[in-house]
């Protein structure tokens, strides 16, 4: 029985009807496209009348095929799929024909727009000629989730999903929970203290009953799909038995290594060599940085068993754990695994490196300083005890610098974006610094001041008026030393003046940039990345949280450069998109999925094997699989995707070589369809 | 191995800064690929040309690199830093601009594939030198320390010409320690001198320059190594007249990079040119005995 097909024409208000007329392609569609045995036109099909409209005569007309003109199928296609369903009809039988964002909104001329109009609608229409009936993939959901990175945004979504009543495994590449906010000083625009709202937060995600947290570990491999993920964790050793430990700080007291650089204090104070990376660690027990290590050195050099050296071992002697210390040199890495059915991806950003700006003197000049490393001085809980004191002398400085835009919105030094909190956190310290230093006068370099969040223009001002900090609106071209100064030359674009101050330090606004490993990371969970390797949602702005994988949600800033109440925000939101998901036992997902021929022996499969497919999915959602004969031996090896992974995007069937592969909604005859009911003159 | 020498206006015989060619060509009589000047050299575009007619200076630079080629160079030294980034800079013009090779190629009547590679001075002495200045060592001066002076033209633009770092270069420096004496550590490497503004805007030259000398004294340097014929002319002709207006005594002798070497393999003060400077430099002759 041939299909009945319905021809809806949206006028979308003006948007489509300006360019487009209307009238005259429901008419063409009618009178020209075989098949077509009803059409209409509409103000807003999406609202709705609009929908009922869809409904009604799909039961009068007894319509077996829908196509309807009118935006993007990313904006309604499920929309009016919904409502044919309403109906009894199966959803896939629905096509849209994009005549708003690929015809209207890109012409002008009325009539060209009509006439390709036209031509996409008979187009889809022969599509929808050759639609199958599809049904919709059920898989099975297991009720857990993982978060990856503990700093705020890891530790606010696990806390929210955990909440919610489902289990989270939390995991964490440092020998502690916190991220960066637990490195800053006070917070804008309140000057709450950041250790005071965070370490909190970090306590109730040890204890709370749903959370399993893994510190100093790494997610080493992740396979599956949505609803069944696999997981593999590398839990590094550490050297310490978390179980036998009670954090009662004998081994770092006596670690004769006490000059290693303190990563948490951004290098500017020093840790032993067995350490808990600052004192409101969670979990609150130390590791053994092997690298700086007394011990594990010899081993390394002698090449023997680091339990077998015998340089030293003050720590473990100390440790008053008995019979079995808690401190094990032996220990090695551990690969654990867990199954979890949905992912929340938090893994942060790193500040730019120190050496990028040589005509600063970044990385050459000890008083000039990041601005994480002026959080770190502001601290109280920082190398000066909160005082600020400049790294190479311990004076306090009178005059200091801060420099805007420090790699931000500069594409020669590779980022072009605005790393979005440095006005803020400028101001900020031009604040702590006139607080702890009175007498002390601070510049600021800016391009612009970009303080747009509640309360954030008033706090900028605030640093201006009250605080009176002098803001120079021009760049800096260098920074040199002169004698214990450092010589700022800059321009005044506002006075058209060149501005040459000699600083006794100079603090460095540095960008916001995608964590290092950012891009192996990605490929690990198969989500897409942008030019910065900042992790892409799926769409800027109806699915921000959303990662291109199905089931795979960001938090944070490795999303983009944020500052703590979005990333706070933002890690809610993807909590609520994983407990939405884990609600339920079964989960439906698109029958959009691309399928390897089979057939009845001899052939089997036309699939040669050459496994294109595989390399080319980005999903990695081909397998391989063989095909047996009944005493075990292979008789060929094939291709099979995996529906649960496959996301439908059709590489696999663009590169088959042997036209073995078909996408379900999409096949060829579909697509030769539409493309031969163009009328090309 | 043979390398083509293009000489330009500034250092050839009987010009402003020939003891910058003089040297250099000494030094490549002990050490390093023979030095064979490209017959028929013309002016490279810099100054007037490339700031009035850039088809024209585009057109001069061309010629002489396609002259390289006729003659079989694989590579050209260029040691005044004007002519080799003008050189360098016509070569990527052409290279990205399909109608300005046409009309070069008709204007020059050769064609222009650019296949040679342009070295500045000390690429040169990097790339092939390093081990010829070891084994060549006759003399060590007793610690000289010597700010290395690079200037603008040598490193920038970063992206076209690609050598060195453009904030904080650091292959004089290599050099001078190859030779035995004190590389300084010092602020005022890649600033700039005034260059062409020495004759319409000396007050500026005279600041600027000023800065560079301080600089190099407070990081109690003996000498400024320069590898740029502006540059020297700029702190050792004009050194006199900056302190006169700066009311200072700075006697601080300019030497080309070349020269030193020269010194450092025992070529004779007066051979390598070091007696035709405005600053007198036996300070630094006889630091090499």
């Amino acid at each position: 029985m041939s299909k009945k097909i319905g021809v809806f024409v949206c006028h979308c208000g003006t948007n489509i009807s300006a360019t487009v007329d209307v009238e005259k392609v429901a008419e063409e569609a009618k009178k020209k496209n075989p098949g077509v045995t009803y059409t209409t036109t509409h103000k807003y099909m999406c609202s709705d009348p609009g929908q009922k409209l869809l409904r009604d005569k799909i039961k009068e007309e007894g319509l077996t095929g829908i196509v309807v003109a009118a935006c993007s199928p990313k904006m309604h296609e499920r929309t009016f799929r919904n409502a044919a369903i309403k109906t009894g009809l199966n959803p896939y039988h629905v096509e849209i024909s994009n005549i708003r964002e690929q015809c209207s909104w890109v012409h002008k001329d009325k009539a060209v727009g009509t006439t390709k109009s036209i031509d996409l609608v008979r187009m889809m229409t022969e599509k929808t000629r050759k639609d199958k009936s599809l049904k919709p993939i059920k898989v099975h959901v297991t009720k857990r989730a993982l978060v990856i990175g503990g700093g705020i945004a890891g530790i606010q979504a696990a806390l929210d999903i955990a909440d919610g009543g489902n289990e989270v495994i939390l995991v964490e590449r440092e020998a502690s929970i916190g991220g960066h906010m637990a490195q800053l000083s006070e917070t804008f625009p309140t000057l709450d203290c950041s250790q005071c709202i965070m370490t909190p937060k970090m306590v109730e995600v040890a204890q709370h009953e749903n959370i399993k947290l893994y510190t100093w570990s790494e997610i080493e491999a992740v396979g599956g799909y949505l609803g069944n993920f696999d997981i593999k964790i590398r839990k590094k050793a550490r050297s310490v038995d978390l179980d036998l430990c009670t954090g009662c700080s004998s081994c770092w007291q006596v670690c004769p290594s006490k000059k290693i650089k303190s990563e948490f204090d951004m290098g500017l104070g020093n840790r032993t060599a067995i350490y808990v990376p600052f004192p409101q660690a969670i979990p609150s027990k130390p590791v053994i940085d092997r690298e700086n290590c007394l011990l594990f050195k010899d081993a390394r050099k002698k090449n023997i068993p680091p339990n077998d050296s015998k340089v030293c071992r003050k720590c473990i002697d100390a440790c008053p754990i008995a019979p079995v210390k808690a401190i094990d040199y032996s220990q090695e890495d551990e690969i654990v695994e867990e199954k979890v059915g949905a992912i929340v991806v938090a893994t942060g950003y790193r500040e730019l490196e120190d050496g990028l700006y040589g005509e600063y003197g970044g990385g050459k000049y000890k008083d000039v300083i990041t601005g994480l490393q002026f959080e770190r001085l502001a601290s109280a809980s920082g190398p000066t005890d909160g005082m600020i004191k400049r790294p190479s002398d311990g004076k306090e400085p009178e005059i200091i610098v801060f420099i805007q835009c420090v790699g931000s919105r500069d594409p020669s030094k590779g980022c072009s974006y605005c790393s979005k909190t440095c006005c803020m956190y400028t101001a900020k310290h031009t604040m702590l610094y006139k607080h702890k230093v009175h007498h002390g006068h601070a510049y600021v370099f800016y391009i612009d001041i970009r303080c747009a969040g509640k309360s954030y223009e008033e706090f900028a001002q605030r640093a201006i008026e009250e605080e009176g900090a002098t803001y120079l609106r021009g760049r800096v071209s260098r920074v040199y030393q002169k004698g214990d100064k450092l010589v700022v030359l800059g321009a005044d674009t506002l006075t058209g003046s060149v501005v040459e101050i000699e600083a006794e330090m100079v603090v460095l606004a540095s960008a916001m940039k995608a964590q290092d490993d950012a891009g192996e990371f990605a490929r690990k969970l198969s989500i897409q990345y942008d030019k910065d390797m900042f992790f892409s949602e799926i769409h800027p702005k109806l699915k921000p949280v959303e990662s291109s994988s199905a089931g795979i949600f960001l938090a944070g800033t490795c999303q983009g450069p944020k500052d703590i109440p979005e990333a706070v925000a933002q890690a809610g939101a993807a909590a609520s998109k994983v407990l939405a998901l884990l609600s339920s036992d079964e989960l439906e997902r698109e029958p959009v999925v691309a399928r390897v021929d089979r057939q009845l022996p001899p052939v089997f499969s036309t699939c040669i094997g050459c496994f294109y497919c595989q390399k080319v999915c980005p999903y990695s959602a081909i397998e391989q699989e063989d095909i047996k004969a009944r005493d075990g031996s292979v008789i060929k090896t094939v291709a099979r995707v995996n529906e649960g992974l496959c996301q439908g995007c059709g590489l696999c069937a663009a590169t088959c070589r042997s036209k073995s592969i078909e996408l379900a909604g999409f096949n060829d005859e579909q697509i030769y369809a539409e493309i031969n009911a163009v009328e090309f003159n | 191995m043979r390398i083509g020498y293009y000489p330009g206006c500034a250092i050839t015989t009987g010009s402003s800064s020939e003891e910058y060619g003089t040297s250099v060509l000494r030094v490549s009589q002990v050490i390093g690929p023979e030095l064979e000047e490209i017959h028929d050299w013309n002016c490279c575009g810099a100054s007037s040309a490339h700031a009035t007619n850039h088809k024209l200076s585009t057109a001069l630079s061309i010629r002489n690199i396609s002259l390289a080629e006729k003659y079989g160079f694989k590579e050209i030294l260029a040691p005044c830093p004007m002519c080799s980034q003008r050189l360098i800079i016509s070569q990527k013009d052409v290279a990205d601009d399909e109608k300005l090779k046409k009309e070069v190629e008709d204007a020059i009547e050769m064609p222009c594939n650019s296949g040679v590679k342009i070295l500045n001075y000390l690429e040169l002495i990097k790339n092939y030198c390093m081990d010829d200045i070891a084994k060549n060592l006759k003399k060590t001066p007793k610690d000289l320390k010597i700010a290395s002076y690079y200037g603008c033209l040598l490193v920038r633009p970063p992206k076209v010409l690609q050598f060195d770092d453009p904030e904080d270069p650091k292959s004089m420096d290599e050099i001078v320690k190859a030779i035995g004496a004190k590389p300084v550590e010092w602020e005022f490497k890649t600033n700039c001198c005034g260059g062409g503004f020495t004759l319409s805007r000396t007050d500026v030259v005279l600041k600027l320059t000023n800065d560079i000398l301080e600089g190099a004294v407070e990081a109690g340097a003996d000498a400024i190594a320069v590898a740029c014929p502006m540059c020297h002319a700029n702190l050792d002709m004009r050194q006199k007249k900056i302190e006169k207006e700066y009311n200072r005594k700075f006697n601080i002798p300019i030497v080309y990079i070349s020269e030193l070497i020269g010194l450092a393999l025992d070529l004779g003060a007066i051979s390598l040119g070091l007696n035709k400077h405005f600053v007198e430099t036996e300070s630094v002759v006889n630091a090499f005995s």
